[in-house]
């Protein structure tokens, strides 16, 4: 909170500084704003930036170094016997710290050796934090004096003003790729890590997925089975259940929206249809465990089936519902798309409008058919709270869809929600995980993405 | 044709290929009313299966709205609550009232006094009703030694047993609520001590183990919080983004890297952004779990890619000739865009960023993977407090065993939609008002 204040006057300074800047720069010509190079408010956004930007920069620099410097400093400061403890040790004693220092509740009763420390930090924190109010402010009127002083009726302000909010437009859009590399980075960092323990032919090809390392080091199965076989079969099955759900459904929708609706109908039947696609998943997957689920297995109880409770079938079928307004607004612009010449064609030679649709409009929009049904698979396949809720957690290679299966994402979910420790093969093999979903889920949406792009160009 | 004359066998020939003809053209049409069926069969699955959604979590959701009080005469007696008579309120707030609320239930429950009894007597009540009492004792001392009639919170077992969510028919053993609990809830039932009340416990606390002790004002002020730092962070990046791309930017590689990575964030799943948010803001800046500020952040980036591409389409449909006239007038290019084509694509870009904050209220992946899953009973104060948002709370219990929180899973779905249609009509009604076409 007291950096918030912090930057509450630096924001303060720079408000009066544009006020500074515009006054000077009126004063040099005595007034007359014909006399200027620029317009008035200029000079000011001149001298506010000045004030602002470099001291902001520094302070978001410092605050992001400053937990680690702290805390290095602190474990240095430490007695030699507690900087020989193991890393999780180490981090239980940091918190313990921590807690103490902001007045909670610890875990133990806290030793002197911990009670000092906690003085330390506090101290340490205190001063970090009023060594970055001195330079913070410091920088501020400093920028404040530099912008200031440069303010001349000659001087070029609007130029430059703009320079610099045409950076800041470039480094907004670059943020978009830092993402990418950021995930990219932050996957394949921590897979490497995994596959240094685990082998990835292992993974890839492994028929026995059992993550749970054992307490101790001599426990039976302690090192855990990492075979990510059962995990993509039931990612498999239950996106091919869902699509066998949302692909009839959504196109026979799209084709009867786009093709015999009245406009009155599809403006109406079009938005509830949306509603689907806008309804929170984790309200599918309750929707899935609380109806769906038990409705088929009293149903297969009924005619004999054992189904589980936690069956492929009804989170597959209720992922399916959440993915029809996909396929179904995708391939509506898709088959509005198609000329109408092709089916004043198709009329003229004497077909139905079915036959139309099935022979003529129907093979002209595949590609893009097709590309929105690729984009609907890889919303299925990295779709989470859904399966998170409705299937199993338990491994299982079946093809059976009345048994529970588990999938990709479950699996991420299990393995990270909770206490962990991140450098155990258990919190590591959740990024291996999501390492394999980003490539998958992207490879189909670069080649369904180019698909339709290159499909509207046909048409164009 | 017809005054043509032609020999029989001609006419026979062409007479059967008229019926087959005919044949074969009814056949077509049966295929087109079939297919025609078949696309309205799709949309009323579809529209059907909404309903059955709607439905159901209306109607298990609907009793949750409501809450069931006990008339109970409580004996604040005086020599468990005040035995000094002292009348210190530092003594008071500490003082033992479930003596003094056992002490109450002896007298109003036949039966209560074996342990077994006891405990069947404490469980008809919420359990917060020692702090009802003291809470009252505090306000005013003056009750002490006297025996007040007071409308309690029943607990949640009794609560569904007056909903009718518990059959009474059913054997003991099946039952949560056994004979004796059922005996004396139907005593108070004629006494007319029973009644249902609307439930404000559920707008105005956060979790709890105690089903009708919990709410949801404490998630819904952490999505407030988390949704204030996913639109200041997304918004300004987002327009700026798609200012630079349509505006400024030259076509060239480096563009349309952008846009290409743009569109494919768009379709990344979310759970991604968790692990990118666990790795980076959590392991690497080190910043704290559970806080509405990363969660912030992680939504942020997701929605990221929403509002640049609402934003750069809204933009685009402003006519190139606003910008030929502004610069014709001589304003430079970043003057034509802020004071011409930005305030004329705004509703355009409002709307795509209010579907975007829609999309981020609902995400709950992401959330998970930064700690946003505890269980946490106070309501946060600020951007780095322990925090949980909505759609998570549904998470937290759609997982809990209770019979009364399935019913609060879904009032608060029901109150998440509500917000969720509520942005979205916005959304719309903006779109509508300000729409222009050139």
């Amino acid at each position: 909170m007291n950096s918030l204040i912090l930057v509450a006057v630096l924001l303060l300074l720079s408000a009066i500084g544009y006020q500074f800047g515009r006054k000077r720069a009126l004063a040099g010509t005595g007034g007359e704003i014909r006399g200027l190079h620029s317009l008035p408010g200029y000079y000011g956004a001149y001298v506010a930036l000045w004030c602002a930007l470099p001291a902001l920069l520094v302070i978001a620099i410092w605050l992001s170094a400053q937990g680690g410097i702290v805390d290095s400093l602190l474990i240095a400061g430490l007695p030699a016997s507690a900087q020989t403890l193991s890393t999780g040790e180490l981090s239980l004693l940091l918190s313990d710290i921590r807690n103490l220092a902001s007045g909670d509740i610890t875990s133990r009763t806290p030793s002197p050796m911990v009670l000092a420390a906690a003085e330390r930090y506090n101290d340490l924190r205190s001063t970090g934090f009023a060594a970055m109010v001195v330079v913070g402010l410091a920088l501020g009127m400093a920028g404040f004096f530099f912008g200031w002083r440069a303010i001349n009726p000659e001087f070029r302000a609007r130029p430059r003003v703009e320079r610099i909010v045409h950076w800041a437009l470039i480094v907004a859009s670059a943020i978009a790729i830092l993402t990418t590399i950021g995930i990219v980075m932050s996957l394949l960092f921590e897979s490497i890590r995994f596959f240094s323990r685990v082998s990835p032919v292992e993974f890839l090809f492994g028929l026995n997925w059992s993550p749970q390392t054992a307490l101790r080091a001599e426990q039976v199965g302690s090192t855990g089975a990492f075979g990510a076989v059962p995990i993509f079969a039931g990612t498999f099955l239950i996106t091919i259940i869902a699509m066998l759900v949302a692909v009839p459904v959504g196109l026979f929708s799209a084709i009867y929206m786009a093709e015999y609706a009245s406009p009155r109908f599809r403006a109406i039947i079009k938005p509830i249809l949306e509603i689907l696609a806008g309804i929170p998943t984790v309200v599918y997957g309750f929707f899935a465990a609380l109806t769906i689920a038990p409705f088929f297995r009293g149903f297969g109880e009924s005619i004999g089936l054992d189904v589980a409770s936690e069956s492929a079938l009804a989170a597959g079928v209720v992922m399916g519902i959440m993915i029809i307004p996909f396929v179904s607004s995708l391939s509506d612009d898709v088959i509005n798309a198609v000329p109408q010449s092709l089916r004043d064609g198709s009329f003229a030679m004497g077909a139905t409008h079915s036959e139309t649709i099935r022979q003529v409009i129907i093979p002209a929009a595949l590609p893009g058919i097709v590309g929105s049904v690729l984009l609907a698979t890889s919303r299925a396949i990295g779709e989470t709270m859904i399966v998170v809720m409705a299937a199993g957690l338990a491994s299982n290679l079946t093809a059976n869809p009345l048994e529970a299966v588990t999938t990709v994402t479950v699996q991420i979910v299990t393995l990270l929600v909770g206490d962990q420790e991140f450098d155990s093969s258990k919190t590591l093999a959740a990024f291996a995980l999501g390492l394999v979903l980003f490539v998958i889920t992207l490879c189909l949406n670069v080649i369904a993405l180019s698909v339709v792009r290159k499909y509207r160009e046909k048409y164009d | 044709m017809t005054d043509i004359p032609a020999n029989d066998a001609t006419n026979d020939a062409e007479a059967r290929t008229r019926t087959r003809e005919a044949a074969l053209i009814r056949k077509r049409y049966r295929a087109e009313r079939r297919f025609r069926m078949y696309g309205l069969a799709a949309i009323l699955a579809a529209l059907g299966m909404l309903t059955v959604l709607l439905v159901s979590i209306v109607s298990a959701g609907l009793p949750a709205f409501t809450t069931t009080q006990i008339a109970l005469d409580l004996n604040f007696d005086a020599g468990d609550i005040d035995p000094g008579g002292s009348r210190d309120p530092a003594k008071l707030a500490s003082a033992n009232y479930r003596g003094a609320l056992l002490k109450s239930l002896r007298a109003e429950f036949p039966g209560s006094e074996t342990r077994q009894g006891r405990r069947d007597a404490l469980n008809m009540i919420s359990n917060n009703v020692p702090f009802v009492m003291r809470d009252m004792v505090l306000a005013d001392p003056f009750i002490i030694g006297t025996t007040q009639r007071v409308w309690v919170k029943s607990s949640a077992d009794i609560d569904q047993l007056a909903k009718g969510s518990i059959d009474r028919t059913l054997p003991e053993s099946d039952r949560r609520v056994d004979n004796r609990q059922l005996a004396w809830f139907e005593k108070l039932e004629r006494e007319e001590r029973i009644r249902t009340v609307f439930n404000s416990t559920f707008f105005t606390t956060a979790d709890s183990r105690e089903p009708e002790q919990a709410g949801i004002l404490g998630a819904v002020i952490g999505s407030a919080l988390t949704l204030i730092i996913t639109l200041l962070l997304s918004f300004p990046v987002g327009v700026m983004a798609a200012v630079y791309l349509e505006e400024f930017a030259p076509k060239n590689r480096w563009t349309d890297l952008i846009e290409v990575n743009i569109n494919n964030l768009a379709a990344v799943p979310s759970i991604v952004f968790g692990l990118l948010g666990l790795a980076v803001f959590l392991n690497f800046f080190g910043l704290p779990r559970s806080a509405p500020v990363v969660g912030g952040m992680v939504l942020a980036l997701m929605t990221l890619p929403t509002i640049i591409i609402a934003s750069r389409a809204a933009l685009k449909a402003v006519p190139p000739s606003i910008r030929e006239a502004a610069l014709g007038m001589g304003a430079s290019r970043l003057q034509t865009v802020t004071h011409h084509v930005l305030p004329l694509a705004m509703p355009g870009i409002l709307t795509g960023t209010i579907i975007g904050m829609a999309q981020a209220l609902g995400e709950t992946a992401p959330l998970l993977m930064i700690g946003m899953v505890a269980f946490i009973v106070d309501v946060p104060g600020g951007f780095t407090d322990p925090a949980t948002v909505l759609p998570v709370q549904i998470f937290l219990w759609a997982d809990a065993p209770e019979r009364a929180f399935v019913e609060r899973t879904s009032a608060a779905i029901m109150v998440l939609l509500t917000f969720l249609i509520m942005m979205n009509l916005f959304a719309v009604l903006l779109r509508k008002k300000f729409e222009r076409r050139w």
